[in-house]
């Protein structure tokens, strides 16, 4: 077993002193704006689905607006930013929540309804290949899979 | 008269080719499925006027007709009728499939199918379509512990009957909660009507006996078995009588309707001013799902062969779909009023008559879900002991012409 | 339950935190409402009745302010296709059968006292907030559209396409249903809905908005003074919203 392993860890000790102190293939979480959280982000990493639900269901069943984790609370913070500049959406892959997601292969519904940036973004450009295809027939929809344009 | 001995059908090359058209259904439904999934029903003919369309229709007969399936095996367990017993398992089979089919397409509509677990954990008990999950989730559960009742050795007559009871109740229930689906809804003309519920009970005992017909005929035919046209013959008459009870039904909702004038309006629109539905209505649903099966099986020389039970069995299906279609949709294509006593325009459509094209994805949809129902009663005809490999009339009790 | 309490524990210091950051980023004076400034409100007030008292003599024909005020707030434009774009308010005109008498009017969600779409909702995704707003929790809504068909008035609407570049105070998404909220981010911190605004702003006040259950307020004085009706008065929904001079 030791034998099988020592290579294993070999291997990643040299991965890592070569990426610094992690491996490449860990997610490069994005540096945000604001204070830090007071809880520490260990904290938040591991639990803020659960404060986001909780909190979601107060704020539309209850009218409780006194919440404490929102999306849009995120993005006043958490916000991603291209080469030009532009604020990026869900639809890239450097946006913060796809940061941590894509890695743990886990997918995130909320966008479907909520936006993935601030107010006043304008995110019709990223998500075009969302809204632009209204194609009228299944037939030009099957052709365009055929193509590989899917 | 031999002992009834039940058997796998065995994998021909036609029942494999009938297996690989299905399959090839099923995929076009995935596929629809994924384009209407990534586009939204935007691409379908469903629009805020029609909000449940022709994949509804498909799903609401299949759904309607799964309970009918299943009484073939409550007369043989529940009245005692032995001649239907070599086809009780079939019919268990047929129910669980038709319903499997139905349910498919109804989740695969939604606009969220990917919350499918939502809609089984969340539960809103004031509302008959949550009771609905319950009825039709626990319909399989009762359906194959009476499938295994009947299947097992050595099970006391007492279980298959008491399971066979439950099994039927279980079923008036679950038609009845389909029915009220419409016949609850207090804000449409054409639904809120509590004759919904056993309107669609009675459609549920002719629609499902058609396709039982239909089914075992097929099954028969791809497996080279014999299957007694005396049999037939007699399941065709019971279908006649059922479609009869289904006009009687139609009947009353509709001469209700008409005695009340704030009906007025819709019972005009369906009987004599609605274009389609209007046609659909007495060509489709009385004529072509009620007299004409019904004149087939009493004709005096037709009537005496089991071709006219399955023609019959072809119309009361179409039939259904055109009563279905017109039920469901032209419910909804007919104007709510606003206020009493005045009419109302708007750029949104208020005051008219909505217009609905069914779009391919719906079709598609709609046609996998039938697919997927075949496939499955094929599926448990294949692995399953459930039919038998005799049903001449000679043995099964069946001739016709002993009887007179 | 246990995680449930744990989100709640955490909340509760986060509360804490949360009040420290709004006064360590913001400038004085400045309230933050997401982080519990003293605008926000903890919780509906269940001895409220939200409600809109529409008068349809002061509502002109060919103004449409309040629907575009409400496509503005809520960002629900469509595509132009007018039977499968979003309706959360629409203009109607009414015409009396007997003597033709004309009047126009908005039609949105009515904020039922007995919502049938919150009857027949098979998840609870329909719900009614104690102060009476009716709400779709899109987080459970499985797009079934059984509360469409349940609906009297068609103010639902079932969102059709993909969307993007939402409200982040009106979220929106294909495949789940929604309609009128009576502009509840606003109520909740003590505003008025988009359309009694815009109406008021067009010079018509023909909208007027309060609380049904307080009888001072000025919709119930006018209720208690004139003549009014809800729409289908036959199915007894016990309506929030109310029309006069029909």
């Amino acid at each position: 077993m030791v034998r099988l392993l020592l290579p294993l860890v070999l291997m990643l000790a040299a991965g890592m002193s070569a990426a610094g102190d992690r491996s490449s293939l860990w997610p490069d979480v994005p540096k945000a704006t604001g204070a830090p959280h007071a809880e520490g982000n260990a904290y938040w990493r591991k639990h803020h689905m659960e404060m986001m639900r909780h909190d979601r269901d107060l704020t539309m069943r209850d009218g409780d607006r006194m919440i404490a984790a929102s999306l849009k609370g995120c993005f006043d913070c958490h916000t991603v930013t291209d080469e030009t500049g532009a604020t990026v959406t869900y639809a890239s892959e450097k946006h913060f929540c796809r940061s941590c997601h894509d890695f743990a292969a886990v997918k995130v519904d909320c966008f479907m309804c909520h936006r993935s940036t601030p107010d006043g973004v304008d995110e019709t450009v990223d998500h075009a290949a969302l809204t632009d295809r209204r194609a009228g027939d299944i037939l030009a929809y099957l052709r365009a899979i055929g193509e590989g344009g899917e | 008269m031999e002992r009834t001995l039940y058997r796998e059908i065995k994998a021909t090359g036609p029942l494999w080719q009938a297996a690989v058209w299905l399959g090839l259904f099923v995929a076009a439904m995935l596929a629809s499925v994924v384009y209407v999934e990534h586009h939204g029903h935007a691409v379908t003919g469903m629009t805020n006027h029609v909000v449940w369309g022709l994949p509804h229709v498909f799903a609401i007969f299949l759904i309607v007709a799964a309970s009918g399936a299943l009484n073939v095996a409550s007369m043989a367990s529940v009245f005692d009728k032995t001649q239907y017993k070599p086809l009780a398992r079939l019919s268990g089979v047929l129910a669980m499939a038709l319903l499997v089919g139905g349910l498919a397409v109804l989740v695969l509509d939604l606009g969220r199918p990917d919350r499918l677990l939502v809609a089984m954990t969340t539960y809103n008990f004031r509302s008959i379509f949550a009771w609905n999950v319950l009825l039709y989730t626990g319909f399989l559960g009762i359906v194959a512990v009476y499938l295994f009742v009947q299947m097992s050795r050595g099970m006391p007559p007492g279980a298959i009957r008491s399971m066979g009871t439950l099994a039927f109740l279980w079923r008036l229930a679950l038609t009845t909660g389909t029915g009220s689906i419409f016949g609850w809804l207090v804000a449409r003309p054409g639904y809120d009507a509590a004759i919904m519920a056993p309107l669609f009970i009675a459609m549920s005992f002719s629609f499902g006996l058609a396709v039982f017909i239909l089914v075992l005929t097929a099954l028969y035919r791809l497996a080279g078995r014999p299957l007694g046209a005396g049999l037939v013959i007699r399941m065709g008459r019971l279908l006649a009588i059922f479609a009869a009870l289904v006009l009687y039904f139609t009947a009353v909702q509709h001469l209700t309707n008409l005695y009340a004038a704030e009906h007025a309006g819709i019972e005009a629109f369906i009987l004599s001013e609605g274009g389609m539905y209007t046609a659909l209505f007495w060509g489709g649903q009385v004529l072509i799902g009620g007299l004409i099966p019904i004149a087939m099986i009493y004709h005096p020389t037709f009537g005496k062969t089991p071709q006219a039970a399955r023609a019959a069995s072809v119309c009361v299906v179409l039939g259904g779909f055109a009563q279905l279609y017109v039920i469901v949709i032209g419910g909804q294509v007919y104007p709510m009023e606003l206020f009493p006593g005045y009419a109302v325009t708007s750029g949104f459509g208020d005051g008219a008559v909505a217009a609905y094209q069914p779009r391919w994805p719906e079709l598609l949809l709609g046609l996998g879900g039938v697919a997927i129902s075949l496939l499955a009663t094929g599926l448990g005809a294949k692995v399953l002991r459930i039919l038998p490999t005799n049903l001449s009339d000679a043995n099964t009790g069946s001739d016709i012409g002993q009887e007179g | 339950m246990t995680r449930i309490k744990g989100a709640e524990l955490s909340r509760r210091d986060f509360l804490r935190s949360g009040a420290a950051v709004a006064s360590a980023t913001l400038a004085p004076g400045v309230t933050l409402i997401a982080f519990g400034g003293s605008q926000a409100q903890a919780a509906a007030d269940a001895g409220k009745r939200w409600g809109l008292l529409i008068d349809a003599g002061k509502c002109d024909a060919d103004c449409s302010a309040c629907v575009s005020a409400c496509r503005d707030e809520n960002g629900w434009g469509g595509h132009g296709d007018a039977d499968r774009d979003a309706q959360w308010i629409r203009k109607v005109t009414l015409q009396h059968k007997a003597t033709g008498h004309e009047t126009t009017m908005p039609v949105m969600c009515q904020h039922c006292a007995e919502p049938p779409c919150v009857d027949v909702c098979p998840t609870g995704a329909s719900f009614k907030r104690v102060d009476g707003i009716v709400l779709v929790d899109k987080h459970t809504c499985i797009g079934c559209r059984y509360c469409m068909m349940a609906c009297p008035f068609k103010a639902r609407s079932f969102v059709h396409e993909p969307v993007v570049n939402q409200k982040s105070h009106a979220p929106r998404g294909q495949g789940t249903v929604e309609s009128c909220t009576l502009c509840v981010h606003r109520v909740d911190a003590g505003g008025t809905p988009a359309c009694v605004e815009a109406c008021a702003g067009a010079g018509y006040e023909a909208i007027l908005f309060g609380d049904l259950n307080d009888p001072d307020s000025q919709i119930s004085k006018r209720l208690a003074e004139y003549p009014s009706a809800a729409l289908r008065p036959d199915l007894n929904l016990g309506q929030g919203v109310r029309y006069a001079n029909l």
